[in-house]
């Protein structure tokens, strides 16, 4: 089949590799329809999560037909699914609790050793990103194995097209649990950093959990524009003091709740975040950390602070007195996608959330090194790339 | 995955003495010197000057006759050190109440791999799982086979090259649903013993499963296969051993990131030969 692969920094192509096959009771086989390219593909794109090796194929946000089922699947040949990002066996103390992106099984023995070395356990297994999770084959190719089928993908019904349902698949979700881990209140002000794909759908989940205000903050024209169709009021960090702002636009106090979407390649060109990228690019892994700083500094005291964005390592000058004597709460994590699949899904077929809007480019999926280089380039007008495996020309 | 000189900095209660003890005994000894214990390791000090194996290795490139004598002391090396330490370091109680083989400081009443996993289902059934020896293969990575010879069992265990090399075990102790301990018989390949232990965890939360082992290997090639196995890294072995009984007894299946029906048998086989 054909698959994207990853081979180094800035070198992804679409190649032949051999097709996946049911190895355990509970797998699946997937034939792909539509796969995204995520915002966090471009840390795997840009060499900054350790563990990816040459040849890896990528993708974690994808949805297909299921061609194959194991002996203990619950799924059956034909049906329409979404598959989370996230693989977890339903099992364990982690699922039981729905921390699904925790699940104690998912990653192989032998695989745990190194981010349990880095983070004191180990990582619970994603499709598509690095050994430190796993090394799972991704879903941006023709087919794809899907471990503990009968736990992870939600079968979506005919009348709803890949276009509206794909997202269920990380983005949606992860934008949801930005905003439930900023504990939103109806007087509530929000400020987002970041308005690409989890960004604007945390911008868009905080106003359906009924916050009063919510602020975006970027730089990119379009993807603000996109922020205010949403009903965000926006902020464009070049033009404007961001943390000035928002405390006159929150009458004086700060903002109530923030929500980090932008993660550990931030923009900034404050000194230490140029340090920090310096560090980066030497392989020295500290995280660039700018928008979460601000956000810290910009929080009002006993504030929330939600990151959805993802970080891998450290990072320097963390402002670790300010998260304390403002007596600050902190929720982050990688998202517990199965535990927000089946009210999404009810919230886009009633109307109450559309993800379409974010959709700039279809490809098929030979053109996926295309899709990553523009989307990683031009990142104000390629808001969203979706590939698919049966399209021959790009819409 | 670390040299074997590495060994030295992962055991507990590093005195120079022991090190040096303990290399001599590697450096070809062998058993009759791990027998001896704490003599040997008294011997060691005025034995050795070298600090690392892979020093003693260097030098015996430069001298073409001592290269197997190196090597030999290389294949003892991990194995010796781990029964040497076991005998330097029991019955020296600890200060608190974590388990022994977790202190920083040289008291651990294990020098070999311990640890401990809960998993969500009664102690019952792990027990019986567990008792029933031969299904070990399904998550003992190394373990080929375990099979009743008379009146105790024979492992079959693979090792580098297609080899693979018997250990011989009897249960010495056995408490319904709760512990199995064993320890090889006179005749086994390589001197071991170690015990599973299965207690309740609070509320809901399963069974906590305990596993211990201790390894003394012989010399020669085999031995050296036998190092590399389980002695290099036990606790590294006992981690991954118990994970993938945890992940068999809670998912019902072994995760595997293999995309084909021949990768898995790769990995097998990588796992096997490295």
């Amino acid at each position: 089949m054909r698959a994207l692969t990853w081979h180094g920094t800035h070198d992804v192509r679409v190649e032949d590799v051999p097709d996946p096959e049911i190895i355990n009771p509970r797998d699946a086989v997937i034939k792909i329809t539509s796969t995204a390219i995520c915002g966090s593909d471009l840390h795997l794109y840009d060499g900054v999560i350790p563990g990816v090796r040459p040849g890896d194929v990528l993708g974690h946000e994808f949805m297909g037909e299921v061609v194959e089922t194991g002996t203990e699947s619950t799924l059956r040949k034909g049906q329409r699914v979404v598959v989370p990002f996230t693989i977890s066996c339903g099992k364990c103390f982690h699922c039981e609790v729905q921390q699904y992106s925790a699940c104690e099984n998912s990653n192989p023995a032998d695989k745990q050793d190194m981010s349990a070395t880095l983070y004191g356990h180990p990582m619970s297994a994603l499709f598509g990103y690095s050994h430190l999770t796993g090394g799972y084959s991704g879903g941006q190719a023709e087919y794809v194995r899907v471990p503990f089928s009968d736990v992870g993908p939600i079968v979506v019904p005919d009348h709803l097209d890949d276009d509206q349902v794909l997202f269920l698949s990380d983005i949606l979700p992860t934008g949801w649990m930005g905003a439930e881990n900023a504990e939103i209140g109806p007087d509530d002000t929000v400020a987002v950093w970041g308005c690409g794909p989890v960004g604007l759908f945390a911008i868009q989940s905080a106003i359906v959990m009924g916050a009063a205000r919510v602020i975006a903050i970027d730089h990119h024209p379009h993807r603000l524009e996109l922020a205010k169709q949403l009903g965000a009021d926006v902020i464009d960090f070049t033009k404007t003091d961001v943390r000035e702002a928002l405390m006159e636009m929150s009458g004086g106090i700060g903002v109530d709740a923030v929500i980090d979407a932008v993660g550990m390649e931030a923009h900034g060109f404050a000194v230490d975040n140029m340090i920090d990228m310096v560090k980066q690019k030497v392989g020295m892994g500290a995280d660039r950390a700018s928008a979460l700083k601000q956000a810290i500094l910009a929080v009002r005291p006993g504030g929330r602070v939600s990151i959805p964005g993802v970080y891998g390592g450290m990072t320097d000058k963390f402002p670790l007195g300010a998260l304390m004597e403002k007596g600050l709460q902190v929720k982050t994590g990688q998202t517990h996608v199965q535990r927000y699949t089946k009210d999404l899904l009810e919230k886009i077929e009633d109307g109450t959330i559309d993800t379409t809007f974010l959709i700039s480019h279809r490809l098929p999926l030979e053109e996926a090194a295309r899709g990553y280089k523009c989307f990683h380039d031009e990142q104000d007008s390629w808001t969203k790339v979706v590939l698919k495996p049966e399209m021959k020309e790009a819409a | 995955m670390k040299k074997a000189g590495n060994v030295f900095d992962r055991l507990p209660g590093r005195t120079e003495l022991d090190r040096e003890g303990l290399r001599d005994m590697a450096r070809g000894r062998g058993r009759k010197a791990a027998a001896e214990g704490r003599k040997a390791i008294g011997r060691g000090k005025r034995a050795l000057a070298g600090r690392h194996a892979e020093t003693a290795g260097s030098r015996a490139r430069e001298n073409a006759p001592g290269i197997a004598g190196a090597m030999t002391g290389l294949a003892l090396l991990a194995g010796s050190v781990a029964f040497g330490a076991f005998l330097a370091r029991r019955h020296k109680g600890g200060k608190d109440d974590a388990p022994g083989f977790t202190r920083k400081q040289g008291d651990n009443d294990h020098a070999v791999g311990g640890r401990t996993v809960t998993i969500r289902r009664p102690a019952a059934d792990l027990y019986s799982f567990w008792r029933d020896f031969q299904n070990l293969p399904h998550f003992m990575e190394n373990v080929e086979d375990v099979r009743p010879h008379g009146d105790h069992e024979a492992w079959v265990v693979k090792a580098p090259g297609g080899q693979t090399v018997e250990l011989h075990t009897r249960v010495s102790e056995e408490i319904e649903n709760r512990r199995i301990s064993w320890e090889s018989v006179e005749h086994s390949d390589i001197w071991t013993r170690g015990h599973v232990e299965f207690s309740d965890a609070p509320g809901e939360r399963g069974t906590r499963v305990s596993l211990r082992i201790e390894y003394a290997p012989p010399g020669g090639a085999i031995g050296k296969g036998i190092a590399k196995l389980f002695l290099r890294e036990p606790d590294v072995q006992a981690r991954h051993d118990l994970k993938r009984f945890k992940m068999l007894m809670e998912a019902g299946e072994v995760a595997t990131s293999a995309h084909t029906k021949q990768a898995a048998k790769n990995v097998a086989h990588q796992q096997e030969t490295a």
